[in-house]
């Protein structure tokens, strides 16, 4: 218990510092999409649900904040709940029909409604199409202007912070039990009397609540919301986040997001064109020979490790 | 910390900009204040995707050339050209270009292309304070509702396009016009400005049908095309959708009693489908390489290091930065106040245009081309796509300055 | 003229026909998809990028070895099939004992890389490749037009549909198949070899998308993104016919292509969609969908 208290100090002591020597922007970035596949996790790793278009929640909470906040123009605060909520709901809608399928036909199901809300965004007038929603102001928090990045990074930090405490809470709790044991054996569930249907469906629309949360912040983060959040290449991202971190690992989608996002940032001055087949290696790469991801499959080699000695 | 200009300015009077090439530096300001010691061009799009073929890391050679052009170095110091995939993510961009301005004292972003990638870039390089020289992007926001006093929009836009096309096509005849929409913002923008000139011109608009994005058969839009009798079939859609009409419509038949009409079509569109498809198509071009001795001289040169023809993008690539170039050097100073003061102010004359200029809202006027696609027997070379069917001057080509909607010009 | 809701019967039939065509599409790549997912318990995502290779391999062969469409249509489906046997032995075989969700993510990450890979070789743009000299021309069907090349490809698709059909439901093979499917083990015991058929199967599937990428080749632009585009709409017509029967995902890819096409007459705008919305309806009352049988 001591020993992952210190790792939690560590990683807060890391966030507060990180601005000062890293890009703040980019740790804003990294946070956003480790935010989004945490919530992922909390459905892929922890009740085994592969939603295949979680993109749509990104992209939906960062419409609706950025037209609350540049049109409507309330205040941030108001504008990032109008967000989570609106995709608490979107989930919910897409939660409901996709949970009558299971495993593969689940992933698909998912896949291909997101495809639709992809095309109404498309199309939609106030989305502004292939130009986006375009400056969106940060407003203020408790007086705090967050046009500067530092005021936003400590905001965005401590969003991140606080849903992270929220997931570990609910995989910690009996709720959290009953979805692990729908990941295990379903029908073994059911047969214990649990309504999986209904515990499913609160998982999922929790992770898309979540997920849309990111998608609030990102927007309040760029000033801006676009197609490309809502598109299933970000959907296919996320996934690869998570299995590269680790899924149902506590700290694999932070690590997964970190990587994958520096790693777009990074390449794309360098190997231009590749970084498709680079981010299609990887997932090929952790699915043979990878699968508990990096967090995984560091924490196997720890007990390996300690479980020799003794 | 941006230092304010001190010196350069006297040689400033003298100047008109030369033509490229024998541009005489000695002639010029020889020194002048440069941030971090030199004269960093970015060029930044997509390398990968869709539009990977218009601009891509052909814009990057472009930016080269004209470096090269220059003479390489600015007041002695060097020239240095940096470039970035955006992915077509505007995050992506977004973050770089943050970067680029912040961290690596980058002075100019060039190219970028997809228009959200494009508005969002415009927003960083005005909070930044630094120069955004747009050729790859279509949106006509760039210079209305989103125009900043930092950004050069260079090249073309949808209102050009679709006013170039609309208005010519039916001066040259073609009275009688049907819609083959992409069903998105874009797409409707391109069909309404070009439905608005053609009914202007005296022409009639007998219909229109709007299909999703990237759809995958085109055939039976184009059936309603077919049966609406109209001479020209406007397609109001971009790369692989415009490709893919095109193929319908010859398969169907259409083009041997219709004319289609690209509204927004590039050479590597035609290029990929092959003249035997695409021949009689109309279409608007921003530049075209077998124009004059002086393009197919630079064609040449483009074509020796990458093994295809420049696109309009590419050539705007180059002459946007050697343009950025010459005005830093008669502003004495990278500051980018001083330099888009320059620009503004100054007539363009390169490979790219002649006479060209920078309006109020950033908008860069020049004359456009009305081209034909040749017959596969008329083409005599590889490359030899386009007959010139109408210049369309400046003035008429782009969106009058009066119609604009840049906040920026109302504050005067 | 007598109309139909509106829309003169020319239209109406034209419109039928064309929906046929692009139900042939969607029949074979359904048909792909469900035979591999019969036999390996997998989702194919690559399944559109095999596609895509499959056009390629026709331009290829055009452009380099001067094969013809015809060789092309044999030659470029036994390719991707070789390939597919390859993906299998080397990739897919070491996933069959884990959660079917890893042979998704695996398919995914190599649609990605041969997607990617493509595009930097050949551009977006895409290639041409026009129609075979054979086809050029249409059939005056009274009611429209029919370009001869597309009625070819309806009824090519639909021959090569349902002797997979036969194959599978009537001769001795397709026996052993449907058994391995059931009953793995004991298909085994009986002197089967398992492995082979899943190889073969896979190999199979992988052809048959192959095949539709040739037949789509001169009808539309070979271009590396051409089969992302319609994947997901395959997949969604899965979902609707349910992958049980290898009849019913044929008749759902037809009947959906028809009602497709049909939309763009009524209401253009709500085409791209259509596929999708009767997926959620179909959800909502038949869950396993609709030849489907719940497991």
């Amino acid at each position: 218990m001591s020993r992952s208290a210190i790792g939690y100090i560590a990683l807060v002591a890391f966030g507060l510092i990180a601005p000062f020597f890293i890009y703040p922007v980019l740790v804003m970035k990294v946070l956003c999409f480790a935010l989004f596949a945490c919530a992922f996790n909390l459905l892929l790793g922890y009740t085994g649900l592969l939603s295949f278009g979680h993109a749509v929640f990104l992209g939906t909470a960062g419409y609706v904040t950025g037209h609350a906040l540049k049109v409507w123009e309330v205040p941030t605060l108001v504008g990032l709940l109008a967000g989570t909520g609106a995709a608490a709901v979107m989930g919910w809608v897409i939660g409901s029909l996709a949970i009558r399928r299971q495993g593969i036909y689940f992933a698909m199901v998912t896949l291909a409604l997101a495809q639709m809300v992809f095309f109404y965004f498309l199309q939609a007038p106030f989305t502004g199409g292939e130009d986006g929603l375009q400056g969106v102001p940060r407003g203020t928090l408790f007086g705090f202007d967050l046009a500067d990045d530092m005021n936003l990074y400590y905001l965005v930090l401590a969003i991140f912070a606080a849903s992270f405490w929220l997931i570990q809470r609910t995989i910690h709790s009996p709720f959290g039990q009953i979805l692990k044991a729908i990941r295990e054996n379903e029908p073994r569930a059911i047969s214990l009397g649990y309504d999986v249907a209904k515990y499913k469906l609160l998982a999922f629309v929790l992770s898309a609540g979540l997920a849309g949360l990111a998608g609030a912040t990102k927007t309040l983060v760029f000033k801006f919301a676009t197609l490309s959040d809502a598109h299933w290449h970000t959907s296919g991202e996320v996934v690869l986040m998570t299995l590269l971190g680790g899924m149902g690992t506590v700290f694999g989608p932070l690590v997964g997001a970190t990587v994958i996002v520096t790693l777009q940032n990074e390449l794309a001055d360098k190997v231009g064109s590749l970084v498709t087949v680079i981010m299609g290696a990887i997932f090929v790469i952790c699915v043979l020979a990878f699968r508990r991801g990096i967090v995984g499959e560091s924490l196997a080699l720890y007990r390996r490790m300690i479980g020799q000695k003794p | 910390m941006k230092q304010k200009i001190l010196v350069g300015l006297t040689a400033m009077a003298l100047a008109t900009l030369g033509t490229q090439g024998a541009f005489a530096q000695a002639a010029k300001a020889k020194t002048g204040k440069l941030s971090g010691d030199m004269v960093k061009v970015a060029v930044m799009n997509d390398m990968a995707g869709v539009y990977a073929d218009i601009g891509g890391p052909g814009s990057v050679e472009a930016a080269k050339m004209a470096v090269a052009d220059f003479g390489g170095k600015m007041f002695g110091k060097p020239i240095e050209v940096v470039f970035a995939d955006h992915q077509n993510k505007p995050d992506v961009g977004a973050s770089k270009a943050r970067e680029w301005f912040d961290v690596q004292g980058v002075d100019m972003i060039v190219d970028v292309p997809t228009s959200s990638v494009a508005i969002a870039i415009a927003k960083v390089a005005n909070e930044k304070k630094r120069v955004y020289m747009n050729t790859g992007a279509a949106t006509k926001a760039l210079t209305n509702e989103e125009c900043t006093p930092y950004t050069v929009h260079y090249a073309y836009d949808t209102y050009a396009l679709a006013n170039g096309t609309g208005k010519a096509i039916v001066q040259t005849g073609g009275k009688t016009w049907f819609f083959l929409t992409a069903d998105y913002a874009f797409g409707h923008a391109l069909e309404a400005d070009t439905a608005a000139v053609v009914k202007a011109s005296g022409g009639e608009v007998k219909g229109a049908v709007r299909h999703p994005l990237s759809a995958s058969d085109f055939s039976s839009f184009l059936l309603q095309a077919q049966a609406s009798k109209a001479q020209i079939i406007g397609l109001a859609n971009a790369g692989g959708d415009t490709i893919n009409s095109v193929k319908a419509a010859n398969e169907f038949g259409l083009t041997k009693t219709q004319t289609l009409a690209g509204l927004l079509m590039f050479i590597s569109d035609v290029h990929s489908l092959g003249l035997k498809t695409a021949q009689g198509m109309m279409l608007t071009d921003a530049w075209y390489w077998d124009t004059n001795e002086e393009t197919r001289k630079f064609g040449r040169r483009f074509f020796d290091k990458m093994k295809r023809m420049p696109s309009f993008d590419q050539a705007a690539v180059y002459s946007a930065t050697l343009t950025y170039l010459k005005a830093v050097q008669e502003a004495g100073t990278d500051d980018a106040d001083a330099v888009m003061k320059v620009l503004k102010k100054t007539k363009i004359n390169d490979v790219f245009t002649k006479g060209g200029y920078v309006r109020a809202d950033g908008r860069m006027v020049h004359d456009m081309y009305l081209m034909q696609v040749k017959k596969p027997e008329d083409s005599k070379y590889p490359w030899d796509y386009y007959q010139l069917k109408k210049v369309i001057p400046a003035e008429e080509a782009f969106q009058p300055l009066a119609l604009s909607t840049c906040p920026m010009l109302k504050k005067k | 003229m007598s109309e139909i809701f509106g829309i003169p019967i020319q239209a109406f039939m034209g419109q039928l026909m064309l929906g046929l065509v692009n139900g042939s599409f969607y029949a074979m790549l359904s048909l792909g998809l469900a035979v591999i997912f019969g036999m390996l318990n997998i989702i194919n995502f690559a399944h559109g990028a095999l596609y895509m290779v499959g056009a390629f391999m026709a331009w290829l062969g055009l452009t380099y070895l001067d094969l013809g469409y015809w060789q092309a249509l044999v030659l470029a489906p036994l390719c991707v099939g070789v390939f597919g046997v390859l993906i299998e032995r080397t990739m897919l075989q070491w996933l069959y004992k884990l959660d079917h969700l890893y042979g998704l993510l695996l398919t995914f990450g190599l649609a990605l890389v041969l997607e990617g890979l493509f595009i930097n070789i050949f551009g977006v743009s895409g290639q041409p490749y026009s129609i075979p000299d054979e086809f050029s021309g249409a059939f005056n069907l009274g009611f429209m037009f029919l370009p001869k090349y597309r009625a070819w490809v309806i009824v090519s698709s639909l021959v090569v549909c349902f002797a997979t059909w036969y194959v599978i439901e009537k001769t001795r093979l397709g026996a052993y198949l449907r058994a391995a499917t059931e009953n793995p083990k004991l298909t085994q015991a009986f002197g089967i070899n398992v492995p082979l058929m899943v190889m073969l199967t896979y190999g199979f599937g992988a052809a048959l998308a192959g095949f539709a990428g040739v037949l789509a080749a001169p009808a539309i632009q070979v271009s590396p993104l051409m089969g992302s585009n319609l994947i997901i709409v395959v997949f969604a017509v899965v979902v609707i016919g349910g992958m049980g029967s290898i009849l019913g995902s044929i008749l759902t890819g037809i009947g959906l292509g028809v009602i497709e096409g049909l939309t763009k007459v009524f209401y253009a705008e709500a085409s791209s969609t259509v596929v999708f919305i009767i997926m959620a309806i179909v959800l909502m009352i038949r869950p396993a969908g609709l030849f489907g049988k719940e497991k």
